[in-house]
């Protein structure tokens, strides 16, 4: 069993923006975790009045500049109060938290975002420079957001959306099946709704590359001690309560039941 | 009770004040991160040594492996959340191979939380613990969140007496603690038929249940419809409990229910509680067992008070 390593502590909002309804992108002060975070794992957020933490991916980490940026939704009351914060303000964050995405260097790599799933995939493309593409896919125009930084990252973009209205009209899984009939990356990342997964991990398994992907659960501790977030995994054949927290967010597409 | 293991309180010399004594077993501080909230402790080692705890009860266990209840399990709720794990656990067996050996080597109180759904599995399972080096067995009669069993036995005095009997013969080298639920009308008859079965001590409240359902879909919240409600919202109603069954027994209480910060601590202990579980404030705040015991530790010096447990049952009612 693997030591546990995370940290905890209050660090500073330096940057906070609006960039698109709904959807805020902060830039924390964070040394020790930007220093230790892996592409694809989580700091899980306290907020002022709610028993439970929010679990947020990290979208970018950068240890020479000290600085952790998370990218999220407001969803409800507490991503709500979250994102009222301003700058300054000082967060206290868990993390960073679970397994993330493993890496290949040399490697080429696909990654698929739908709407918020789109973050964490900067993390994940960023070691790829020319030798990523990032497909994503979002509701309409006004949802769109991070183009800019997955182009500055050298990696290659698709854009999808629902309503056609930015990029090609469609869903990423068209996209996707689309750009493997002319490439074969060594390894597809994605994180979005469970259908855009699902579709994901199949056109993966058509075309025998390897896939991991990033799930979402109610979360309550974040580390796994109290087991609420699990999900159904496969270990050896059998199948099994993982936990997202922990075992994830990130599983290898064969080792998840989705 | 003859030959009990070494108690971890001799080596906390630092905490004299705090330590507490209970079934025999000395405690080197009244505060306990509580079963299902801190799962074998190994989570939350990078934070704290564990050394510092007065102790642990570990997640729920079950004398087979079980794999819990659907998602979601959880639903935050005003001043709390709600919880329907369903005694998720890799089992007895898998404890004791592969968990208690790392415990027992941190220097605390290690406790031992098991359910069963009938008495022989909680025979059986304590015939297993009563062979290892646990230093208590915490049965669980009070699981809102499993069908058979769990629940079924804290309802109802003489299943409660007749489980705490079999559990108690089965392991008669450790102290066995029951663990309470609040979802009866009456919560000193339970305590007082397991005091009259044997229990050596008991622990309270377990989680109330609770429900949330969702506006737009209609649907409750929790994949099981309901589950056990914790957090800062249970908090008074634990007090009353405690107070109540603190004094309808003379065995010992330990209490729990939303406890989060150290003031709610002493006033558990104000209310009849030796030693005092923490659960869901860890979510919240994981150093939150840490920060009570500090707290306690402060308040002791500062109010002149020569040990902790000058507060047990210490509450002056109207």
């Amino acid at each position: 069993m693997n030591p546990v390593s995370f940290f905890h502590g209050v660090y500073p909002i330096l940057r906070k923006r609006a960039l698109a309804k709904e959807i805020y992108d902060l830039t924390l002060h964070a040394p020790d975790i930007a220093m230790a975070a892996q592409p694809g794992q989580f700091v899980h957020i306290r907020v002022d009045g709610f028993q439970l933490r929010r679990p947020i991916s990290i979208c970018e980490a950068d240890p020479c500049r000290s600085t952790l940026r998370i990218v999220f939704e407001v969803r409800g009351d507490g991503t709500k109060a979250l994102s009222q914060l301003p700058e300054g303000a000082l967060l206290d964050l868990l993390g960073p938290l679970g397994k993330g995405f493993d890496i290949l260097p040399g490697g080429k790599a696909v990654a698929v975002g739908g709407g918020i799933g789109v973050p964490p995939m900067l993390a994940a493309i960023q070691p790829y420079g020319n030798d990523g593409t990032v497909i994503c896919g979002f509701r309409s125009a006004t949802a769109v957001i991070l183009q800019e930084d997955f182009v500055r990252a050298g990696a290659q973009t698709l854009l999808c959306t629902d309503d056609g209205t930015a990029g090609r009209k469609g869903f990423v899984t068209a996209a996707l099946d689309e750009l493997l009939r002319t490439e074969k990356p060594d390894i597809i990342y994605a994180c979005g709704p469970q259908p855009m997964l699902k579709g994901v991990v199949a056109l993966a398994q058509a075309h025998s590359i390897r896939c991991q992907v990033s799930l979402e659960e109610r979360m309550g501790c974040g580390v796994g001690a109290c087991l609420v977030c699990g999900c159904k995994a496969v270990k050896d054949g059998e199948e099994y309560i993982a936990h997202v927290c922990k075992d994830g967010p990130v599983f290898d597409s064969d080792a998840v039941i989705l | 009770m003859s030959d009990l293991p070494i108690s971890p309180a001799q080596t906390a010399s630092d905490d004299g004040h705090l330590a507490v004594r209970m079934c025999g077993i000395d405690f080197k501080n009244p505060i306990i991160p509580a079963s299902g909230a801190f799962g074998f402790g190994r989570e939350y080692e990078s934070l704290y040594p564990l050394s510092r705890l007065g102790g642990i009860s570990v997640k729920g266990m079950t004398l087979h492996k079980r794999d819990g209840n659907p998602m979601p399990r959880v639903a935050e709720t005003p001043a709390g959340m709600l919880n329907s794990v369903g005694l998720q656990n890799p089992g007895v067996d898998y404890f004791i191979e592969h968990e208690l050996p790392n415990l027992l080597t941190k220097d605390t109180v290690i406790i031992a939380n098991c359910a069963g759904s009938t008495v022989e599995d909680c025979t059986e399972m304590a015939k297993k613990l009563n062979r290892t080096g646990v230093h208590m067995i915490e049965l669980n009669i009070s699981c809102p969140n499993v069908k058979a069993g769990g629940l079924a036995f804290g309802v109802d005095c003489q299943s409660a007496a007749t489980v705490t009997h079999a559990v108690k013969n089965a392991a008669p080298d450790k102290p066995v603690m029951v663990k309470l639920s609040p979802n009866v009308t009456d919560i000193t008859a339970i305590a007082k038929a397991v005091e009259a079965a044997g229990a050596d001590a008991v622990s309270l409240i377990n989680t109330l249940l609770g429900m949330r359902i969702d506006l737009a879909s209609r649907r409750p919240i929790l994949k099981q419809n309901v589950g056990g409600l914790s957090g800062p919202a249970v908090f008074p109603v634990a007090v009353r409990m405690v107070w109540q069954v603190a004094n309808a027994v003379s065995i010992p209480v330990m209490g729990m229910g939303g406890v989060s910060t150290w003031k709610d601590a002493a006033e558990m202990m104000l209310a009849g509680a030796t030693c005092v579980q923490v659960g869901a404030a860890l979510f919240q705040n994981p150093l939150a067992p840490i920060e009570i015991i500090d707290g306690l530790r402060q308040y002791v010096e500062e109010s002149g008070i020569s040990s902790i447990s000058d507060l047990i049952g210490g509450v002056q009612p109207w």
